[in-house]
């Protein structure tokens, strides 16, 4: 049998909020919620746990200061050392001021590069992936949470209704997950 | 939340809901361009144009066709270049610098500024790339191996710094641009009503569904790329300057170049904001989001940093003299007093006398004055790069050589050029993407919007009644629904509708049996009127719609049916 999902639809950002604890306080797990914007606050509610983007960020920079210093190392001092108006070219250290505004702009591509497209992958959002927002209108005006019935096997889906109905909502849809990707 | 202060100034005004927001936004993009968005985007193509007709010219010729000489042997381009990139500063430091300061009135503007950034950097890149006389071999600025043996850059110049900088800030800028443009896409996507708009901006939003994890790594990403991009903003323009401070050239050789140029580059950067701003919020209706209060602010920025260059330009002067160096003092003296005194003279003007008229309240709320000030401002930046390149240059250590610069009409014609690109470019981009973040704004709407501000918002009503509608289904393709109405509505478009009253006896046509007209109806085709207008197009859609006997309408070819039917009726 295919897996059955509740989808709660709130026409504002706080009342899903409060909606949210209140469901959560009852025992109900909520998968996800569908906003138009970020719902400042709404994270630690419904469980979702702070990213480690930021770490991917810090360490993609770190390999690109490296590339960039192992590479004007290679270039400038071991491969072919010039001498270009006697400005000192027999070590990395003594060559390290002028290699400084690469270095760093090095650093920043590999970062932002690095860390954009390691959210691009983990969000599964890339050219022509296709959409799985249940409605058209959560990324305008609505906000819909996502409520497996197997993620709450403790309720029955009439109980499971009930508590859902009891919180400020606009529609209450249950059907089969159709998992898109 | 963020809360704000009651006493500050609403940044959304009157009263908006989340759903007015995405249409106020999504208005221009979805409804018919007026007729002076094509005026204004022709004559900038054309431009642009002749721009690239120029700079096909110049490729083709050669750098002798610019009014370089043996004297002033660097001129017009590395202008135009300082230029661009000096106006592309703004965007950056809005959406950056300003987030990292919780500035929550950037939300209005950061999506166009960067546009502006953007496309500003591009012209900006264009200018070296021609420069190099043989454009494609420009790949020779990236360190590769190569056949004439180790022959690498050399790391040690500033010039070659520029092309790392400004292309890490052309891509960075470009992501963090597009990384915050990917949800109003999706929120685009799902309204759109034509199938190739929905194609478009569907490959465009790369499949968002705003989901709570997402928009929490949205944040941090946001957040990082600011923090990455803030020190890069300023890293850009010092390295700019370092093209200059690094030589021994009296007038350039100045350890204040770096901070000078960059608030010259935010000050210039501003000022084209306002531009372009203060014409976009009319011509799209925006006055709600981008009002008085965001333009103020911007003034002031504009204000401060204009007083930056005007303090450096002054520090310049003094120490050309507190020097003792007499080579450094007459290159200033010869710039205001030689014969580009008029030059020095409108820089002069444009960027320090007019910043100061900020200062009054009234003047710096009056629109019309800050676009008058903006153009000036515009054109100030672009002396003071003019003056500081050519007059330092053009009378020389040796008297004999002294010369002036007398730009060509291919000079002339890739700078217009670029500024007819320029606007392409903005053009295209205000007609097909959001110019305000949307999602962004939505989330200051509660904090900073008039009406929730004074309390006359409607309060969140509870729904008396709970549960407004509860969608019964069971079948499986229930989630098709949308779809399925969608696709009925642009069918019906297309063949025009009908009510049962007008009924005609569509079992006439053969191939049709009770049970597929009941279908038909179902969908609202009633009369051989409608049938008579379907071709191949709308035979799929309706068999999409059906799902009975593909491929039947077209084979049974109903539409030239219906037409004979229709006859015989009359």
């Amino acid at each position: 049998m295919a897996e059955r999902v509740i989808y709660a639809m709130y026409d504002d950002d706080d009342v899903v909020k409060d909606a949210a604890k209140k469901l959560v306080a009852n025992g109900i797990h909520i998968r996800d919620i569908f906003s138009p914007f970020p719902i400042h606050g709404i994270d630690p509610i419904i469980g979702v746990k702070h990213t480690r983007l930021g770490i991917v960020a810090f360490f993609f920079g770190l390999l690109g200061l490296a590339l960039a210093l192992f590479g004007m190392r290679y270039f400038m001092i071991v491969d072919w050392p010039m001498n270009i108006g006697g400005k000192p070219n027999f070590s990395l250290l003594e060559n390290l001021p002028s290699f400084i505004p690469v270095t760093f702009e090095f650093t920043v591509l590999f970062a932002g590069h690095g860390m954009a497209i390691t959210y691009l992958l983990r969000n599964k959002t890339l050219p022509g992936m296709p959409a799985d927002n249940p409605y058209p209108r959560t990324t305008d005006d609505r906000f819909v949470m996502e409520i497996f019935v197997s993620d709450n096997e403790q309720f029955s889906i009439d109980d499971l209704h009930e508590k859902i109905k009891a919180t400020d909502i606009i529609q209450l849809e249950e059907k089969d997950y159709k998992k898109i990707k | 939340m963020h809360k704000e202060s009651a006493i500050r100034e609403p940044l959304i005004l009157g009263h908006k809901t989340y759903h007015d927001i995405t249409e106020d936004v999504c208005r221009s993009i979805e409804g018919k361009a007026p007729k002076t968005w094509y005026i204004m985007f022709g004559i900038a193509l054309l431009i642009g144009l002749y721009g690239v007709g120029c700079i096909l010219y110049l490729l083709g010729t050669g750098i002798g066709t610019w009014g370089l000489n043996k004297t002033v042997e660097w001129a017009w381009d590395i202008t135009n270049f300082v230029w661009w990139v000096g106006i592309g500063h703004a965007g950056t430091l809005i959406s950056a610098v300003l987030l990292l300061f919780r500035q929550k009135w950037r939300m209005a503007i950061n999506r166009s500024a960067e546009a502006m950034t953007i496309f500003a950097v591009f012209m900006a890149g264009l200018f070296p790339l021609i420069h190099m006389g043989r454009l494609w071999v420009g790949y020779w600025v990236v360190p590769i191996p190569n056949q004439y043996g180790s022959l690498w850059l050399n790391f040690n110049s500033p010039l070659l710094w520029d092309v790392f900088a400004i292309s890490t800030y052309l891509s960075v800028s470009f992501v963090f641009w597009y990384i915050g443009l990917i949800p109003d896409f999706a929120t685009i996507r799902d309204r759109a009503k034509s199938p190739v708009a929905k194609k478009a901006y569907s490959l465009l939003s790369f499949g968002w569904s705003g989901r709570a994890k997402h928009w929490n790594r949205f944040e941090i990403v946001s957040l990082v790329l600011a923090g990455l991009a803030t020190p890069l903003v300023f890293s850009v323009h010092s390295i700019v300057s370092f093209d200059f401070a690094t030589s021994i050239v009296p007038g350039w050789h100045t350890t204040i170049f770096p901070p000078y140029f960059v608030s010259g580059a935010v000050f210039s950067g501003f000022a084209m904001v306002q531009t372009l701003m203060l014409v976009l919020r009319k011509g799209l209706k925006l006055e709600a989001y981008i009002h008085t209060k965001h333009i103020e602010y911007m003034n002031i920025v504009i204000m401060v940093t204009g007083s930056i260059v005007g303090v450096a330009y002054l520090t310049e002067l003094f120490m050309s003299w507190y020097s003792g160096v007499e080579y450094e003092a007459y290159a200033f003296l010869n710039r205001a007093t030689g014969p580009y005194w008029w030059a020095y003279a409108s820089m002069m003007t444009c960027n320090v006398v007019s910043p100061q008229l900020m200062w009054f309240k009234k003047l710096r709320r009056s629109l019309m004055f800050t676009f008058i000030i903006s153009i000036v401002v515009n054109i100030g930046m672009w002396f003071e790069r003019f003056v500081i390149i050519v007059t330092s240059i053009h009378q020389d250590y040796l008297p004999s050589s002294w010369s002036m610069f007398h730009p060509t009409w291919v000079d002339i014609g890739v700078y217009v050029g670029t500024i007819g690109l320029f606007f392409t470019f903005y053009m295209a981009y205000v007609r097909y993407f959001p110019v305000l973040a949307i999602s962004e704004v939505k989330t200051i709407l509660k904090s900073s919007g008039e009406s929730y501000k004074n309390g006359t918002a409607p309060l969140h009503k509870s729904h008396d009644e709970k549960v407004v509608e509860v969608v019964a289904s069971e079948s499986d393709n229930s989630d098709q629904d949308d779809e399925t109405t969608n696709k009925i509505s642009s069918l019906m478009d297309k063949i025009g509708t009908s009510t049962a009253d007008e009924k005609d006896d569509l079992k006439l046509i053969s191939g049709v049996g009770p049970k597929l007209e009941e279908v038909l109806n179902g969908i609202g085709i009633f009369t051989f009127v409608q049938v008579s207008k379907m071709t191949k197009v709308e035979y799929d859609l309706m068999d999409s719609i059906t799902k009975t006997f593909p491929g039947r309408a077209e084979r049974d070819n109903w539409a030239e049916q219906a037409k004979e039917l229709m006859n015989k009726q009359n």
